[in-house]
């Protein structure tokens, strides 16, 4: 037997943090980057005699991921304890929703190859989060900035087949997370977490294996190497007539493999029950309509529009989906029906979101608005500065904040397009390296490019090329 | 001795106050001069506060002379140490919540203290609100005014204690399975547990969440009416308080009682309850037909499964809202060298053994495996003791029964017995599972002198028919109060 012979079942149980202002349970601020315990109060400090009130946008937020994904939302749903102790963990128990999730069942829809799949998910949930331990040397700390921050758990059917599948949910779902406005869905700083449920089966067999649950997975690019690898290993035990145990295990990025947690880490009774202090969350038809009204696009449908009626390729369409503020920038480029698609979507892809990458800022901060890029791109349209200076000009817009003609003029961007100067330098070059013209009449049509460099040399660069190569080609024919 | 200061009902300090005969700093002087005379013998208190007590007095005092004042403006309470209060410690008679000074008030203290009432220190109680009896009590029991050899009650033994001996005019207790009621009828004062949900329980340390209210201790039904009113109603910061307005409930004791139904359900009198506890009871039962009401027999099949129901309930919400006693955050925190064992000790040193037997016990109903067969069978049985008192209601207005099958025991005698202990809320604790308001009013004393306590139940948010009720019984003069032999 093979590893071909054998197939995959994946499941992936995502956290993400709701982008509310404030925390799930009390009036905190649930920002990140304040000072240790500056964003904490009675209530997410576990003081005694406190209570929950259950923040009603972080309810909104989940109402629209649950919508995105097709989920059903329930019309009651009920909180509830999760009991352990950890010292991050200030009430002893967390928060959560068990029995009545906010949302059962729903699927997101993954592009892998040319073929679409549905992933069914199980439930969205809502809980808070924990706290932090800061471990020093033979002290702990504990910083409660994150305690009580609103999260949703999206735990997917184990319909994943391979570790590109959950990589393609995975950045779908994250997606959607943003196109809703949910959450940032940024892995490293934490704020989009995901453990992965894998076994492996013989092709064809009905039955599931024994699972293993992955954590301390905090990339995409580790969810993917984690789930290779322990596909591989569940195989090669199998193979050698041995047996998966049902276990936790944690990825060691630095290793490159996943190791068994201490079952002392895990064997965790959670004692569920259902939390008194919150009454059951009723979701009325119309709250739930108000939410569905407000939803934007999602994801698929502007795919699929992208496609449709701008005629953009899968690949393309993928890269500018995939975040909302990429999308909308390159559908504002399209305003006024001046650029055309192909242009405003390569200027996207390319420029854009390079300087998106290299600041690490938001989009909106990074770059200038689409209006101002539209007049810089309808300069390359119309011969008045050539598409290298153009992205010169960019570079310098985005710095700056300056409006595009005035980055051209100050640095001088704009391109000769004189015919009588740019006929000079032709006829100067073609005076200086007879020797060539006569190679390229001879017929080396090689040189041609060569002349081009030439003249635009002796103009600084600035000459419009397609006129360079009409004076040029008029002069060496004759 | 009645004409001392501190024997005053709220009614009658608040009109001497008014008319400016009295001052608050005069009441509260001779509150907190009556606890030091009588605080050694009697416990009532873990946590006295004279200056502080004084400053409020005197900020009364003025309120009062610029004619700006609630019903409660300088009148001294005293407040069960399970209430959190701004910058004075708050035990909940428990070690492990040594040195805890919270930074926030219970929404009901800031009612209280914007209503201008005084403070004059936090009471003795069973630690966490566990027991019937306030030995359970890490600064030791409170007793009873009555007999000192006897306990107050509990777990508001020391609020019901202050309220007997007069050292307050008024007290707060709680309630999550009797503890307001029992106390208030082993001390033979005024004692009700409101609706669930009626008052807030922000800032009350959770015993029992589903369970838990808090209510008034006073000298007459009048008095914990005004008390109720001051302290009732919806609170943003409690999502399980109610929205539904506050009536004035002081406005319902009218003395009119006649047509009331008054149900006496044959499961409360039991076997084994003392005969004086009887005979009185029915004794008050003639007292209210007397006065124009029905009085009938009526059925709460379910009863008999209520405390162990109960001590499931209570328990395992117990068992997680005691979980924040970890020692990592505040109070008590034992010296250990990884965090299980700190863990470990410091719940091991700072939980007295009731709390630790609740813990337990609440752990086990929870347990996968444990969780059908108890916590939801338990659940099971609170729903059908629910729909018993509904269904009474269909032929009844109020329900009539006895506090508890005894007067109070004497200190010592149940404790090495818990589930002697438990029986002793027999008659309240289904009350709690159903959510109902439960008044405890005194209707008598036994042949050793000790109070005996009615109970009165209304149906939800029926707070206003039962204080009438009771207002009515005691009004009728029925019974003469006797004061404590102190």
């Amino acid at each position: 037997m093979t590893s071909s012979s054998y197939e995959a079942v994946i499941g992936l149980e995502v956290h993400t943090h709701l982008m509310t202002r404030s925390k799930l349970f009390c009036g905190c601020s649930a920002s990140f980057g304040s000072g240790p315990n500056e964003n904490v109060c009675p209530v997410c400090l576990g003081m005694p005699g406190v209570l929950p009130v259950l923040n009603q946008y972080a309810v909104e937020l989940a109402l629209r991921v649950a919508l995105a994904t097709h989920s059903e939302v329930q019309t009651r749903s009920v909180f509830a304890r999760k009991s352990y102790f950890y010292p991050d963990l200030p009430k002893g128990y967390q928060i959560s929703q068990y029995e009545l999730p906010l949302c059962k069942g729903g699927y997101i829809e993954i592009a892998n190859g040319g073929e679409s799949r549905r992933i069914r998910l199980v439930r969205i949930h809502m809980e808070e989060d924990a706290g932090k331990n800061l471990h020093e040397a033979n002290y702990s700390l504990v910083d409660f900035n994150r305690s009580g921050v609103p999260l949703v758990e999206i735990v997917s059917e184990p319909d994943i087949r391979s570790a590109a599948e959950a990589g393609a949910y995975l950045r779908e779902l994250r997606a959607i997370l943003r196109y809703v406005g949910a959450s940032e869905g940024r892995m490293e700083e934490g704020d989009f977490r995901c453990d992965v449920n894998v076994s492996v089966r013989r092709k064809g067999s009905d039955e599931l294996g024994t699972k293993t649950e992955i954590k301390n997975l905090n990339s995409f690019r580790f969810v993917e190497k984690a789930i290779t690898y322990e596909i591989g290993r569940q195989i090669e035990l199998l193979e050698a007539g041995g047996r998966v145990t049902q276990e936790t295990r944690l990825w060691d990025p630095n290793r490159e493999e996943t190791r068994p947690m201490r079952s002392k880490e895990f064997a965790h009774d959670y004692r569920y029950f259902p939390e008194p202090d919150l009454p059951p969350l009723e979701i009325d038809g119309q709250m739930l309509e108000r939410v569905r009204a407000a939803m934007p696009e999602l994801p698929a449908e502007r795919r699929r529009r992208f496609q449709r009626d701008l005629g953009l390729g899968a690949y393309e369409t993928a890269i500018l989906t995939e975040d909302r503020a990429i999308a909308d920038y390159f559908e504002a480029l399209l305003n006024g029906g001046v650029i055309g698609s192909k242009t405003a979507a390569n200027w996207t892809m390319t420029e854009v979101l390079r300087i998106v990458n290299e600041t690490g800022k938001p989009l909106e901060e990074a770059v200038p608005p689409a209006a101002e890029t539209r007049i810089l791109l309808k300069m390359v349209q119309d011969g008045v500065v050539s598409l290298n200076a153009a992205k010169n000009a960019f570079s310098v817009m985005c710095k700056s904040g300056q409006p595009a003609a005035a980055v051209v003029a100050r640095l001088g961007l704009a391109q000769v397009s004189d015919e009588a100067a740019i006929a000079a330098a032709c006829d100067e070059v073609i005076a200086a390296e007879s020797a060539k013209v006569a190679e390229y009449r001879a017929g080396r049509d090689k040189l041609f490019g060569f002349f081009v460099g030439q003249v635009m040399k002796a103009m600084g660069g600035k000459a419009n090329p397609k006129v360079v190569n009409e004076i040029l080609r008029q002069r060496l024919q004759s | 001795m009645t004409s001392e200061l501190f024997t005053l009902t709220i009614t009658e300090a608040r009109e001497r106050l008014v008319k400016r005969e009295l001052s608050a700093v005069e009441l509260t002087r001779a509150c907190l001069d009556r606890a030091a005379a009588i605080e050694s013998r009697l416990n009532a208190f873990i946590t006295l506060c004279p200056r502080e007590a004084i400053e409020q007095a005197e900020v009364a005092d003025r309120l009062i002379a610029r004619g700006n004042c609630s019903s409660l403006t300088g009148i001294p309470l005293a407040i069960k140490d399970i209430f959190a209060t701004r910058g004075v410690r708050t035990t909940c008679a428990s070690k492990i919540l040594e040195g805890f000074v919270p930074p926030y008030d219970a929404t009901v203290i800031e009612r209280l203290r914007a209503a201008g009432a005084i403070f004059l220190g936090k009471t003795n109680m069973d630690e966490f609100a566990m027991g019937s009896s306030t030995e359970n009590s890490s600064f030791g029991p409170t007793r009873n005014p009555y007999d000192l050899r006897r306990v107050a009650g509990g777990s508001s033994g020391g609020s019901a204690a202050a309220v007997a001996a007069d050292e307050c005019i008024a007290a707060l207790g709680t309630d999550t399975g009797g503890s307001i009621r029992e106390p208030a009828s082993f001390c033979g004062v005024v004692g009700l547990k409101p609706t669930y949900s009626r008052v807030s329980r922000y800032g009350v340390i959770a015993y029992a969440s589903s369970l838990d209210q808090v209510g008034p201790f006073a000298k007459t039904v009048r008095d914990a009416a005004i008390l109720l009113g001051e302290i009732a109603g919806v609170d943003p910061r409690d999502a399980t308080c109610s929205a539904r307005p506050v009536p004035d409930y002081e406005a319902a004791l009218t003395g009119k009682v006649e047509g009331i139904r008054i149900g006496v359900p044959r499961e409360f009198f039991v076997e084994g309850m003392q005969e004086d506890v009887g005979l009185a009871v029915r004794s008050a039962i003639k007292q209210f037909e007397s006065q124009g009401c029905q009085v009938r027999e009526i059925s709460l099949p379910h009863t008999q499964y209520a405390v162990a129901a109960y001590y499931l309930i209570a328990t395992a919400e117990a068992s997680a809202n005691l979980a924040r006693y970890d020692g990592i955050r505040y109070g008590l925190r034992a010296e250990a060298d990884n965090t299980l064992d700190l863990y470990n000790r410091t719940r091991d040193r700072g939980f007295g053994p009731e709390v630790k037997r609740r813990i337990m016990l609440g752990t086990f109903a929870l347990s996968a495996g444990y969780y059908d067969a108890y916590y939801r069978k338990a659940q099971k049985v609170r729903t059908l003791i629910r729909q018993d008192f509904f269904r009474a209601f269909n032929d009844c207005d109020i329900i009539l029964t006895p506090v508890a099958p005894t007067t109070a025991f004497e200190l010592g005698e149940k404790i090495a017995d818990p589930l002697q202990m438990y029986l002793s809320d027999i008659f309240t604790i289904s009350v709690n599972l159903a959510g109902l308001p439960g008044l405890s009013v005194p209707c008598g004393y036994d042949r050793k002198g000790m109070p005996i306590g009615l109970q009165l139940i209304g149906p939800p948010f029926g707070e206003e028919i039962i204080l009438r009720a009771g207002d009515a019984y005691e009004r009728s003069g029925c019974v003469q109060r006797q004061p404590p032999p102190l």
